[in-house]
């Protein structure tokens, strides 16, 4: 019998069926990226002198075990607290050194003198839940970043954007080092203006 | 008579696309083995709370994962059902917690040691004295940047 050559197979398509492939695993693989609250908890080694701070530079918030929220020690809703604690932060009641000239708040003298001795002071309960904890920190970090936006819109109008898309925009690794460069004394700027001084204590065992 | 003949047998020969294949492949596994799926198979409960004021978290390598919650329910009849803290496969009790923040420290670059992010990954039916535990436990071990992870979302889906 005479022997066949078997016909070369055509391998000229091998290359369009991995481009395919490897498109698919391009386009499917999604590196989510988790996103949330970031914090930073206080160091353990117990300050030697604590700073005094005055009462009316301190806002207290106190989630409680039922989920209540006392603020400055009332009962408050959830939905109130984001203006309250800007009205806190915005007040400027200092004089002198302590004025601040860029505050719009009320200048009561019985709330805090200036957003950078201002205090969030954000206590719980053992009992109190994690999401209803979050709902109040979330709300907490607004009141900062609402402020932070004014300030941030008022001073650079030009730049057509809010603060939170401009740190947003710093964060990101795509931005190209020229506008980071550009972005950062501007977002440290207006960090310092309304600096976060959120403290989370630990909590009262015994309530 | 055309002045633009074709030269004979002087054209080169057509590149061989035989290796094309190859290295299609060879970008395919490279990126198939990069994708890194790094997310330890849960065994607790994680229905993270909703919060829209939130940052990302970018760079992986600079993020250690805690998770926290109730053990879901094929655990339950071994753990229980109250809230477990789980650490990379297995669950672990809070003091734990710090020795698995040094080894996971310990395994990452000496330049991202200091920069690195703690992710709480909590349940959101979890009660807050859990993770207070959780927090003293890493303010001991030093690693103070946490990040508690939450889903985008209007705060007030929290609260019923």
């Amino acid at each position: 019998m005479a022997k066949r050559a078997a016909p070369e197979v055509n391998a000229g398509s091998m290359a369009d069926i991995a481009f395919l492939l490897l498109i698919f695993f391009l386009v499917t693989t999604t590196i989510e990226t988790d996103s949330g609250l970031n914090r930073k908890l206080p160091p353990m080694e117990d300050q030697v002198d604590p700073p005094i701070i005055r009462e009316k530079n301190i806002f207290t918030v106190l989630v409680s075990k039922n989920d209540q929220l006392l603020v400055e020690e009332e009962l408050v809703d959830i939905a109130d607290l984001r203006s309250l604690a800007i009205s806190f932060l915005d007040n400027g009641g200092g004089v002198g050194d302590e004025a601040c000239d860029y505050c719009q708040g009320e200048r009561d003298e019985t709330s805090s003198d200036n957003p950078d001795k201002a205090i969030i002071s954000l206590k719980n309960d053992r009992e109190t839940s994690y999401k209803v904890y979050i709902a109040v920190q979330n709300e907490l970090v607004a009141a900062y970043n609402d402020l932070r936006n004014r300030e941030f819109e008022r001073l650079y109008p030009n730049l057509g954007i809010n603060f939170v898309e401009a740190q947003k925009q710093y964060d990101d690794p795509r931005t190209s080092a020229d506008t980071a460069e550009d972005l950062k004394p501007k977002l440290d700027q207006v960090k310092s203006m309304y600096p976060q001084k959120l403290s989370e204590a630990e909590s009262n065992k015994l309530n | 008579m055309s002045k633009f003949k074709k030269k004979k047998g002087g054209d080169l020969p057509a590149i061989s696309t035989a290796s094309l294949p190859d290295i299609v492949f060879m970008l395919l596994f490279f990126f198939m083995v990069a994708t890194v799926m790094r997310d330890s198979t849960l065994m607790v409960v994680n229905k993270l709370p909703a919060a829209d004021q939130i940052q990302k978290l970018d760079k992986k390598d600079r993020v250690m994962y805690i998770y926290a919650g109730k053990p879901s329910s094929r655990y339950q009849d071994k753990y229980g059902t109250s809230a477990r803290i789980q650490l990379n496969d297995k669950f672990a009790s809070v003091d734990e917690v710090g020795a698995f923040i040094l080894a996971e420290r310990a395994s990452k670059r000496q330049e991202l040691q200091n920069v690195l992010t703690t992710a709480l990954k909590v349940d959101s039916e979890t009660k807050m004295g859990l993770i207070q535990d959780i927090k003293q436990e890493l303010r001991k071990v030093q690693a103070l940047k946490i990040n508690y992870t939450t889903r985008v979302g209007d705060y007030t889906q929290n609260l019923n």
